[in-house]
């Protein structure tokens, strides 16, 4: 398990997404606050429905038990867990491990789903 | 079809034009010619008497010519057909015209027929069926006190009420001993006299008019048969309607001994290239005189002609209506013929109701109905005839008031039940378009069509539609989403109230979960709209969708474009220079944009800012074009260049821009100002239009372009420019206050109970005391106003979120942009892969990012 240090805690932007470069592959990085808690997500920046590197720029939130965030181009929305897309259920983007230590943000490159093709 | 045949229709009636746009609708290339007998197209004959109430003949009118322009449908009006040559496919008109066709639909309707009574072609002797007709009785009732409708059916009640608005005293003659003998029993028929007559309408029953002489305290008297007499000033024949089957009687096309054109399942002629639709056909020795039934012929038709097989197989005749108040409804065997048929009836007679219900033998099945006074059974007990349903064990409970019998569960129905019958729309058609993302009734309206007929079935389309969110555990209300049990509406009224100013606050006091794309933008916007904080303050930054959070629309593929305010669409030599300058150094795509500024293109994240400093530096402010607020204020160049100009347009559209940039609203605004009568801003297409007057500007409201074009409400006339201001202050703040999430004006306008009325009480005539306190609200928001770019470029934690990775200065090397016409545009997925086999990626980053530096 290979980690590489991406940045500061900082730099996340609360309920809210960056984006971050990891041996070549986009990672989209978002920060929530679960029960007080913070939460911090990593999928892949690609919507392969939308066809651009732009999923660090949509809205993240919730529907019913699932955390998601919904793309900014044609709004589908992506389990931040899983990386299955809601309104097709066939699309699943890959899932990055991530934690947090001594106030920095870790990638791993090594995927968390089994379905997800690398993109 | 191989080659676009001719289409000829003749007749421009509700039938003659839903086949022309059935048929335009499945074919977008046939060539199709109207001829239309009348001297407007199409209008709405079912509502005839709103004419008399208010309803204009632009309201009743079902298109326009410019409508059929646009969908290139040839037409003339006042074209009366004198003869079809079969032989030769051609037709010719009165005037001399030729018309060749392939093939012809006869859709020539009915008249309404005239009894042979001795003086009943005296002046003031009138028949009620077209617009023209309307405007001869209201002549003629503009000199009569007295006015009598000689018909009690359908038609002839319609017309006493339209008497009766022309405030006359009016009676009604009928032959037969009852009124509307053809859908209601004995029964129904007593009941429904007894309340007309206490509408004020006299009824005379059994009465066969002989004459029409002189009278003595009135113009005319009638005399009837059984020795009695009326005096009256006006007579308004409606004793049925004969089909116009002249023309096909001339050039031998076969029609039934009492007339009607004989036509079979596939509503053809005897001549297979003439086709007959509506109330001129005949089928199966049957004249159908109702809408719906015309509807179908002219469908039938449209497959027909475009390879189709649909066939017709008769009609459901049954009705539900409003007879000059009273609800009047009939299903199927209302007089109980079907042998063995048992009836079911129930009288309150101090409510003045009769139901009547007529079962099978073995009471299993529903064969007719008879309301009066109360139809609010009508919709369930149709669907148990028309989808032969079981009926209850205790089948009298469908008509008991308030019995436990629970009304029929739209839920239950099969799919195949026909809910809207104007446009033949079923079940399956309405779950169909819910299960594509229709989800309110506005939705499925526009996408089904139905209930936009008649609008008889309105209330049972709204519960299939509630039962079958119900059912899908959508909740019926107006709530914003799963997140906020509260419309957006409720949410700015708490959000006010509350003093609530982050959406965080707001969700753990009213709401539950995280949060999502639809709830968090709306309350972004009502919170912008309530306190006007800058939009990328912290605790809003998640708030916003993504065009707002970088202040720039996202493309497709994923860079931005970038549009400066151009207020008024005045901008100097050296901006535009200063944009230019930007799009080159940039290599940026540029268009000049429908409101009068320049779009640029092919922005990446990481530019925008410099991008906006070059801009905010030549004195440029952002031009909210990702907000849901003010667009752009259109403007002509008005009375300063213009040898038509009576004011000036540009110099009042620019002050008006600049008093509502940045307003956040529930969508985006558009407004123009125009300098004269002659529109060329196009105004009247906009949420705001202002066109200048000789003495002062004339305010429209509501107005939109686009998907579903709406023209804009004259609202007030002749305003000063203070008061012009103040009228649109108020509405703005209403409307941001009342209206749903993404809600344009012009449907806020629609929704709005009592519509512009309402809307002139509230602003003009400030019936709610409201009026200081909007315009307070606006004050409050115009004197806060900062532009976001200006704000963003001061603030070096919000630039931090400007780059496209966190820890790499590289670009998106999937923005590819391949040259146009001179111009960038951005590469095609085939493209990018060429490119890629080509060049290495990175490459093509670094001289990117080296051109830029």
């Amino acid at each position: 398990m290979a980690w590489t240090d991406i940045c500061a805690f900082e730099d996340l932007v609360e309920n809210s997404g960056i984006c971050a470069l990891l041996n070549g592959q986009q990672v989209a990085v978002f920060l929530l606050e679960l029960q007080g808690e913070p939460q911090i997500y990593a999928i892949g920046n690609y919507d392969p429905l939308g066809e651009a590197n732009v999923l660090s720029r949509g809205m993240v939130g919730s529907i019913g038990e699932q955390i998601v965030v919904a793309s900014p181009l044609y709004k589908q929305h992506f389990d931040l867990t899983t990386g299955q897309c809601l309104e097709q259920p066939e699309v699943v983007i890959p899932v990055y491990g991530v934690k947090l230590q001594q106030g920095r943000v870790w990638l791993n490159a090594e995927l968390q789903n089994q379905q997800a093709s690398a993109a | 079809m191989q080659q676009t045949k001719q289409i000829l229709v003749i007749g421009n009636g509700m039938v003659g034009h839903h086949f022309v746009e059935q048929l335009r609708a499945k074919d977008p290339s046939a060539h199709i010619t109207v001829l239309c007998g009348e001297a407007q197209l199409a209008y709405d004959r079912v509502h005839l008497s709103g004419y008399f109430s208010g309803t204009s003949a632009e309201q009743l009118a079902l298109t326009t010519e410019e409508a059929y322009q646009a969908a290139n449908i040839q037409y003339r009006l006042n074209c009366w057909v004198e003869q079809i040559n079969r032989e030769q496919q051609l037709v010719v008109t009165s005037q001399g015209g030729q018309f060749y066709y392939d093939e012809l639909v006869l859709a020539t309707g009915s008249y309404a027929f005239v009894p042979p009574i001795a003086g009943n072609d005296q002046p003031h002797c009138l028949v009620y069926r077209t617009l023209q007709d309307l405007d001869a009785i209201a002549q003629s009732a503009a000199v009569s006190k007295v006015g009598v409708v000689i018909g009690g059916g359908l038609l002839g009640l319609e017309a006493a009420n339209a008497l009766k608005q022309l405030g006359l005293q009016t009676h009604v003659v009928e032959f037969a001993p009852q009124l509307m003998a053809v859908q209601l029993d004995q029964g129904g028929g007593q009941m429904l006299s007894q309340k007309i007559t206490e509408l004020g309408v006299q009824v005379h029953t059994g009465k066969a008019t002989q004459a029409i002489v002189a009278g003595t305290e009135c113009r005319y008297q009638l005399q009837f048969a059984d020795g009695e007499s009326l005096e009256t000033d006006l007579v308004l024949f409606s004793a049925g309607i004969r089909p116009y089957d002249q023309l096909a009687r001339s050039c031998g096309l076969v029609v039934g001994d009492r007339g009607g054109i004989v036509v079979n399942d596939q509503c053809q002629t005897s001549d297979p290239h003439i086709y007959a639709i509506g109330e001129c056909a005949l089928w199966q020795q049957k004249i159908f005189g109702l809408v719906a039934p015309g509807y179908q012929m002219a469908r039938v038709v449209v497959s027909q002609l475009t390879g189709g097989e649909q066939k017709f197989s008769g009609a459901d005749m049954s009705t539900k209506l409003k007879l000059l108040g009273v609800e009047v409804g009939s299903i199927g065997d209302a007089h109980a013929r079907t042998p063995g048929a048992l009836s079911y009836v129930f009288t309150d007679p101090r409510a003045q109701v009769y139901k009547k219900m007529v079962v099978s033998s073995d009471g299993k099945r529903l064969l007719g109905a008879v309301l009066v006074g109360d139809t609010s059974n009508y919709d369930s007990l149709l669907q148990y005839a028309l989808n032969d349903m079981l009926l209850p064990k205790q089948p009298e409970q469908l008509i008991l008031p308030a019995a436990s019998g629970a009304p029929l569960a739209a839920l239950t129905l099969p799919n195949s039940a026909t809910i809207c019958s104007c446009h033949n729309v079923a079940k399956g058609d309405i779950v169909a378009a819910m299960d594509s993302g229709c989800c309110d009734l506005a939705s499925i309206k526009s996408c089904t069509k139905a209930s936009t007929g008649c609008g008889g079935c309105t209330a049972l389309l709204k519960s299939v539609v509630d039962d079958e969110l119900k059912s899908r555990g959508v909740e019926v209300k107006n709530h914003l989403c799963e997140h906020f049990a509260y419309s957006r509406q409720e949410l700015l009224h708490l959000v006010q109230v509350g003093g609530i100013k982050t959406f965080s606050e707001l969700l753990s006091r009213h709401g539950q979960g995280l949060g999502c794309d639809i709830c968090k933008p709306t309350v972004g916007s009502i919170l912008a709209s309530s306190w006007n904080d800058y939009v990328l303050k912290k605790p809003h930054v998640g708030l916003q969708d993504t065009n707002d959070t970088f202040l720039a629309n996202m493309q497709k593929d994923g860079s931005y474009s970038v549009v400066p305010r151009i207020a008024g669409g005045e901008i100097t030599a050296e901006k535009l220079l200063v944009i230019g300058q930007v799009a080159l150094d940039f290599n940026l795509y540029t268009k000049i944009t429908g409101g009068q500024r320049i779009d640029l293109f092919g922005a990446r994240l990481e530019q925008l800012p410099a991008i906006w400093q070059r801009l905010v530096d030549a004195g440029f402010e952002t031009g909210h074009a990702y907000g849901k607020s003010l667009r752009t204020v259109k403007s002509c160049v008005g009375s300063t260049w213009c040898r038509y100009g009576v004011q000036d347009s540009v110099g009042q559209a620019i002050a008006i821009e600049n008093r509502y940039k940045g307003l956040r609203a529930p969508h985006k605004i558009k407004m123009a100002v125009s300098g004269c009568t002659r529109e060329c801003a196009e105004a009247q297409s906009k949420d705001i239009g202002i066109i200048a007057t000789e003495n002062g500007w004339n305010l429209y409201v509501c107005g939109n372009g686009g998907m579903r074009p709406r023209h804009a409400d004259l609202f007030a006339t002749d305003l000063d420019t203070e008061t012009l201001i103040r009228y649109i202050d108020r509405i703005l703040m209403l409307y941001i206050r009342t209206a749903d999430r993404l809600q344009r004006t012009s449907v806020w306008m629609e929704k709005l109970d009592g519509g512009l009325d309402y809307l002139r009480k509230v602003i003009i005539d400030d019936e709610l005391g409201i009026g200081a306190e909007l315009e307070n609200q606006m004050a409050a928001l115009v004197n806060t106003y900062a532009c976001e770019w200006k704000a963003t470029l001061d603030d070096p934690q919000a630039l931090k979120r400007f780059r496209q990775f966190v820890n790499s200065p590289d670009a998106d090397e999937n923005i590819v942009f391949v040259e146009e016409r001179a111009q960038i545009r951005p590469a095609t997925a085939e493209e990018k892969r060429q490119w890629q086999q080509q060049i290495p990626v990175t490459e093509i980053t670094v001289k990117a990012l080296a051109e830029e530096n």
